[in-house]
């Protein structure tokens, strides 16, 4: 083992993966399709996810490229508003909401819990049918001609203005939430009726209660989504006036409805990459997470309080003065969690032994940008600045600090931590390194300017702007083909890796979750018998201790 | 060097025309960006500090330097250290921006005001004094100046980044923001909430002028008729002056004098007559009924344009007595057609 | 283990043949027990969703309410109450017969538990069809939201022989229009819920002439019956909230 990283494969000349796997069990397509294994669903759903991830950041492409030039000259008006509409829809529900829970979680929580399957398989596939189901009508509404909402859809211009295909979109969300709904029923019942002997709440690792906080969060705002979803159609539909001020509706009904999913959505999404973290922070500093039970708390208490702010989204939109103080405030306090995690994560570094292979990198790179991201989420809660600054590039540059600074960071982190527990091999470490490289340093350039451009007061969702910020925009633009190079070269040597990469072994990382005590690939079983859980969560003594037995039992 | 002088002197053009931080140019914008760098000031040092700890810890106990990690549970004092401080800079940051909100959103008394209607794609500006201005405002410098905001389709949202203002523009419903422009010069105005297909066109320039070219502006671009000289005419036109007509026996209140008052509902409740009031009042009759008369009013919804319902507004505010309705009302008897029965609507 | 058996009392020894032999336990869960846990605790979760679901209208339905008051009593009035109390009727009957089929496969009554889901199918069914003629009389009286919405009778209830009822200013009575709107949005979403019911219950009602859950296999039942249960509960917050809070006592 060298001074500098903690890697520790098998003899390559003998080391095989082994015969037996969950990808081997069973051949044909149709043992896919009709699979209940929870992790050949989460091998379905990490393939449907990178397909609408590479669409949607295509989408982000042709943005950027039409912002190069403050004249509205790439393509029309229309079609510019068909791309942000597509790009957030496709960025949102298909790729963020279900991106680690869907693919990490439904792979590892089971088996981070002792378990065999999560509780409803069945459910389970039903869910990533669902997603497909959504994301065929989304792909449907694009080949018919684009929908040109925004992804909010906001009344009366989602109800009364517009002809593009409102209804399959939205019938599209409808069916994805439900997709959503069923994913976060099936791992709540599995945390609580599902855990092995032994495995108490708080030997659980942190990714199982963020999942558990995030689930928590689709289980109580999808519906709500639904709700509103459905009450926009029937409005579309019918004309009666819900949404409709001359009829006696109320129009900001419907965003209160919308934000009261919506908001929480952003921590469905946040969660889950925030539990991540948890995991590989631990395991390259050799330490368990520095106050472990503040962590999982404060998942749990941002699922709670973040269903309580979702007017902060409408604070000029003439609500009550005296709400949006409440709102404020509440939102406010939901900040002081996220901030309790990034120094828990800072201080496990403290007197570990640190490396910094690729997942690690990915991890400093999400603490970083989700501090910038979470800080200037502050701003847009302080409701005098919020005046300024929301609607324009600022709360652009704000949310996609927190998705894909954040959450995007977190999911590449954790697929590059759990590769090669998935496939059984590993990733090309160095050339790794350079797309956690290129990744952060192509997102700061996207990002960065977009903040200077919100302050100067750059609305968002605009085709052409004002030729004195067009410095900006380029770099913006620039930054961007830097990003796109970033995301385009993991999934190259990933797959690159599949057959050629080398051998990784059961624990290649020397981590303590119950995932690495089995081989890699898993069996379709998971345990050939169910594990008792004797000791707690980020044990490294335990790991090293059962090490040394191992060593000592097999010479 | 190497860069061909055209490309050069393009480059420097372009950088010299590049906006970094927008004008200073109403009352309200040095109080929003006081609390701006103090935010910025926030970020800056959270990201440090966060970045400092992750360097130090990194270089110190990197694996070769420190190969075996001590394990440490947690620290409850260094927990409620960093929920605590980030909470208290946090408060600091609520009220230092409800305190802004409250400036931004309280209009002064003594405001002028100045009507805007949004709508699919462009921004109408209605001055008391009858001048229309399609995606312009003229405004002079050094005076509050309040907007009274409304939108005919969809949501729109008014936004003048220099004067760090904006508000949203709802259909059905007023809103109000105010400001003080200090310098003369021209600046933008966005419509920053999406709204359809030419959104990036909804944009418009305000002017600020010194009083002395404001008044030169006005006298200039005047169409004759004041906004409440055009809401007398619709009085009249529409028939409002028969039962509002201040007699005794009238089936409708008086209006004169009725604009800041508060009136005494049949339903009970108390209200204070302002401008949303007035428009939902001739919108939405029923649920305004003064106290001791008949609900009998029809709804003018979908009779009225919000541009007239501006003119009948701004005519009823400034209506003090009901002299000149009864001098209309008596020209008018005798060519007058059937009394106004309450119609059916169809839908 | 023959020890035990021997030694416990014969109820005991079935529970204990229960772990062994039921043929619906799943492989991944380690007891019978752990599955039928997790079966009905996940019930339980969707019925939340469902319960968030329906929050989203009633909170619509008491803003409005509160806006328009004066057209929601019309509202009101415009529904039959024998017929919506009839039909609050016969769901709680139906539920009652649902309870009674949960009871009815627990005692492993092949013959009681059809015959009782069979009747719990029927009252869902006959609550559907009254739900179709108050449906029915809305259309003919161009009560159902939209573009043939028509509000002459609240304008002039006299015309149409309503004595009881006073005229509503026009502007209120468009108004009516979203009182209806409300209306069936939410009874429409309730009868989707009794449609989506009544199919679950024809697959129940087969697989329980198989037998299948006359062998001590009963979540199924269990948990449809807490499905069955949740859309009579919703039926009885619409109940009030939709004939009975505004309306004022019939001449």
């Amino acid at each position: 083992m060298s001074e500098s990283t903690i890697l520790n494969l098998p003899d390559q000349s003998t080391a095989r993966v082994p015969k037996r796997n969950f990808i081997t069990a069973e051949d044909g397509l149709l043992s896919w399709l009709l699979t209940g294994d929870h992790k050949r669903i989460a091998m379905l759903y990490l393939i449907s996810i990178t397909f609408f991830f590479f669409i949607g950041g295509a989408f982000a492409g042709l943005i950027r490229l039409e912002l190069l030039t403050p004249q509205p000259d790439l393509v029309a008006s229309d079609t510019y508003n068909k791309f942000f509409t597509m790009h957030g829809v496709i960025m949102v529900f298909l790729f963020l909401v279900p991106s680690v829970p869907a693919t990490l979680g439904n792979f590892l929580i089971p088996i981070m819990l002792g378990a065999r399957d999560l509780a409803f398989p069945k459910i389970n596939l039903l869910s990533w049918y669902l997603y497909v189901v959504g994301g065929v009508m989304v792909i449907a509404t694009m080949v018919l001609g684009g929908v040109d909402t925004g992804w909010t859809f906001t009344t009366p211009l989602s109800t009364h203005y517009l002809n593009t295909h409102v209804i399959t979109t939205a019938l599209a969300i409808f069916v994805a939430g439900f997709s959503s709904i069923f994913t976060g029923l099936n791992f709540i019942v599995t945390i609580h009726r599902m855990r092995c002997p032994g495995m108490t709440w708080f030997r659980m690792p942190l990714f199982v209660w963020s999942n558990y906080a995030a689930s928590i969060l689709m289980v109580l705002g999808t519906p709500v989504l639904a709700i509103s979803l459905t009450l926009v159609l029937l409005e579309r539909v019918f004309g009666i006036g819900v949404f409709d001020p001359t009829k006696g509706g109320d129009p900001l009904l419907f965003q209160h409805l919308f934000w009261f999913y919506s908001h929480p959505a952003v921590y469905i999404m946040i969660l889950p990459g925030m539990g991540v973290i948890s995991e590989v922070v631990s395991t390259f500093s050799r330490k368990r997470v520095f106050g472990y039970t503040a962590v999982a708390f404060s998942s749990v208490a941002i699922a709670l309080f973040g269903f309580f702010v979702w007017e902060h989204h409408m604070f000029i939109m003439g609500v009550s003065n005296y709400s949006a103080l409440v709102f404020s405030l509440l939102t406010m306090l939901v900040a002081v969690p996220s901030a309790i995690k990034i120094f828990n994560w800072s201080f496990t570094l403290q007197k570990g032994s640190i490396t910094f292979e690729t997942p690690m990198l990915y991890a400093f790179g999400f603490m970083g940008l989700f501090t910038i991201g979470g800080l200037t989420g502050v701003f847009l809660g302080s409701l005098g600045m919020d005046i300024h600054l929301t609607e324009t590039y600022f709360i652009v540059a704000h949310f996609h600090f927190v998705m894909v600074g954040g959450m995007l960071m977190a999911f590449l982190s954790g697929i590059h931590f759990w590769w090669p527990k998935i496939t059984g091999r590993m990733y090309p470490e160095a050339i790794s390194k350079l797309a956690a490289v290129v990744t952060f340093i192509g997102f700061n350039l996207t990002f960065l300017p977009q903040f200077i451009l919100g302050y100067l007061g750059m609305p968002r969702r605009y085709h052409s702007y004002p030729p004195e910020f067009q410095i900006l925009n380029v770099m913006s633009t620039a930054g961007a083909t830097v990003l796109g190079i970033g995301y385009l070269m993991p999934i190259i040597y990933l797959a690159w890796s599949l057959k050629y990469g080398a051998v990784a072994g059961n624990n290649p990382w020397q981590a303590t979750g119950l995932e690495w005590q089995i081989q890699s690939p898993p069996l379709t079983e998971n345990f050939t018998e169910i594990p008792i859980m004797d000791h707690e969560a980020y044990d490294y003594d335990w790991l090293e201790h059962k090490t040394k037995q191992e060593v000592t039992t097999v010479g | 060097m190497g860069i061909s002088p055209v490309l050069w002197q393009f480059l420097e053009r372009w950088l010299n025309n590049s906006a970094l931080f927008p004008r200073e140019a109403s009352t309200i914008a040095p109080y929003m960006d006081a609390l701006y760098f103090f935010l910025l000031g926030m970020t800056v040092v959270g990201v440090a500090l966060v970045a400092t700890i992750i360097t130090v810890f990194s270089l110190r106990y990197r694996r070769s330097v420190h190969p075996v990690a001590t394990q440490i549970e947690g620290s409850t004092l260094l927990e409620a250290t960093w929920t605590i401080i980030p909470l208290g800079i946090f408060l600091i940051c609520f009220v230092w921006g409800a305190l802004l909100y409250f400036r931004i959103y309280t209009p002064p008394v003594n405001s002028m005001n100045i009507y805007i209607v949004g709508k699919q794609w462009m921004w109408k500006a209605e001055h008391p004094g009858g001048q229309h201005e399609i995606n312009a405002l003229h405004v002079p410098t050094g005076q509050n100046i309040q907007l009274t905001m409304i939108s005919q389709d969809v949501f729109h949202s008014f936004s003048i980044p220099d004067f760090r203002i904006k508000r949203e523009v709802i259909p059905g419903r007023y809103s109000t923001v105010w400001f003080n422009a200090t310098t003369p010069g021209e600046y933008h105005l966005f419509c920053t909430q999406y709204c359809g297909t030419n959104h990036s066109q909804m944009i418009g320039t305000i002017t600020a002028l010194s009083p002395a070219d404001y008044k030169k502006w006005t006298e200039e671009s005047t169409s004759g008729m004041s906004l409440a000289q055009n809401g007398e005419r619709l009085f009249a036109s529409m028939g409002c002056n028969a039962c509002h007509s201040g007699n005794a026996a009238a089936r409708g209140p008086s209006l004169a004098g009725v604009y800041g008052t508060t009136l005494q509902l049949t339903n009970g409740a108390q209200v204070l007559v302002n401008d949303a009031y007035l428009r939902d009042a001739i919108l939405n009759p029923s649920q305004h009924v003064t106290a001791g008369y008949s609900p009998i009013m029809p709804t003018y919804q979908g009779q009225i344009s919000e541009d007239g319902l501006i003119d009948l507004v701004e005519y009823l505010k400034n209506l003090q007595t009901n002299y000149r309705v009864h001098q209309t009302l008596t020209t008018s008897e005798s060519d007058q057609a059937a009394p106004i029965t309450p119609g059916v609507s169809q839908p | 283990m023959a020890d035990t058996i021997a030694t416990t009392e014969p109820a005991a020894e079935h529970e204990l043949h229960e772990h062994v032999f039921v043929p619906q336990h799943r492989h991944h869960f380690e007891t019978e027990q752990q599955q039928r846990e997790a079966g009905s605790f996940g019930m339980w979760l969707f019925l939340l969703t469902e319960i968030m679901f329906f929050g989203g209208m009633f909170f619509a339905y008491l803003l409005y309410r509160n806006w328009y008051y004066d057209a929601f009593v019309v509202g009101s009035n415009q529904l039959s109450l024998p017929l919506g109390t009839a039909n609050t009727a016969v769901l709680i009957t139906s539920g009652f017969f649902m309870a009674l089929s949960v009871w009815a496969a627990e005692v492993r009554k092949r013959g009681l538990l059809v015959l009782l889901l069979v009747l719990t199918t029927l009252l869902g069914i006959v609550f559907l069809g009254i739900k179709y003629v108050e449906y029915k009389e809305k259309y003919e009286l161009h009560h159902i939201p939209g573009e043939h919405f028509d509000v002459s009778e609240f304008v002039n209830p006299a015309a149409y022989g309503i004595t009881n009822e006073k005229p509503l200013p026009p502007d209120m009575a468009q108004k009516v229009q979203l009182y209806f709107f409300l209306y069936f949005a939410m009874t429409g979403m309730h009868a989707l819920h009794m449609i989506i019911g009544i199919g679950l219950l024809f697959w129940l009602i087969a697989r329980a002439r198989r037998g299948d859950f006359s062998a001590g296999y009963v979540a199924p039942i269990e948990n449809f019956g807490l499905y069955w249960h949740f859309v009579d509960i919703v039926w009885l917050f619409l109940f009030p909230l939709l004939y009975l809070i505004n309306r004022h006592p019939m001449k």
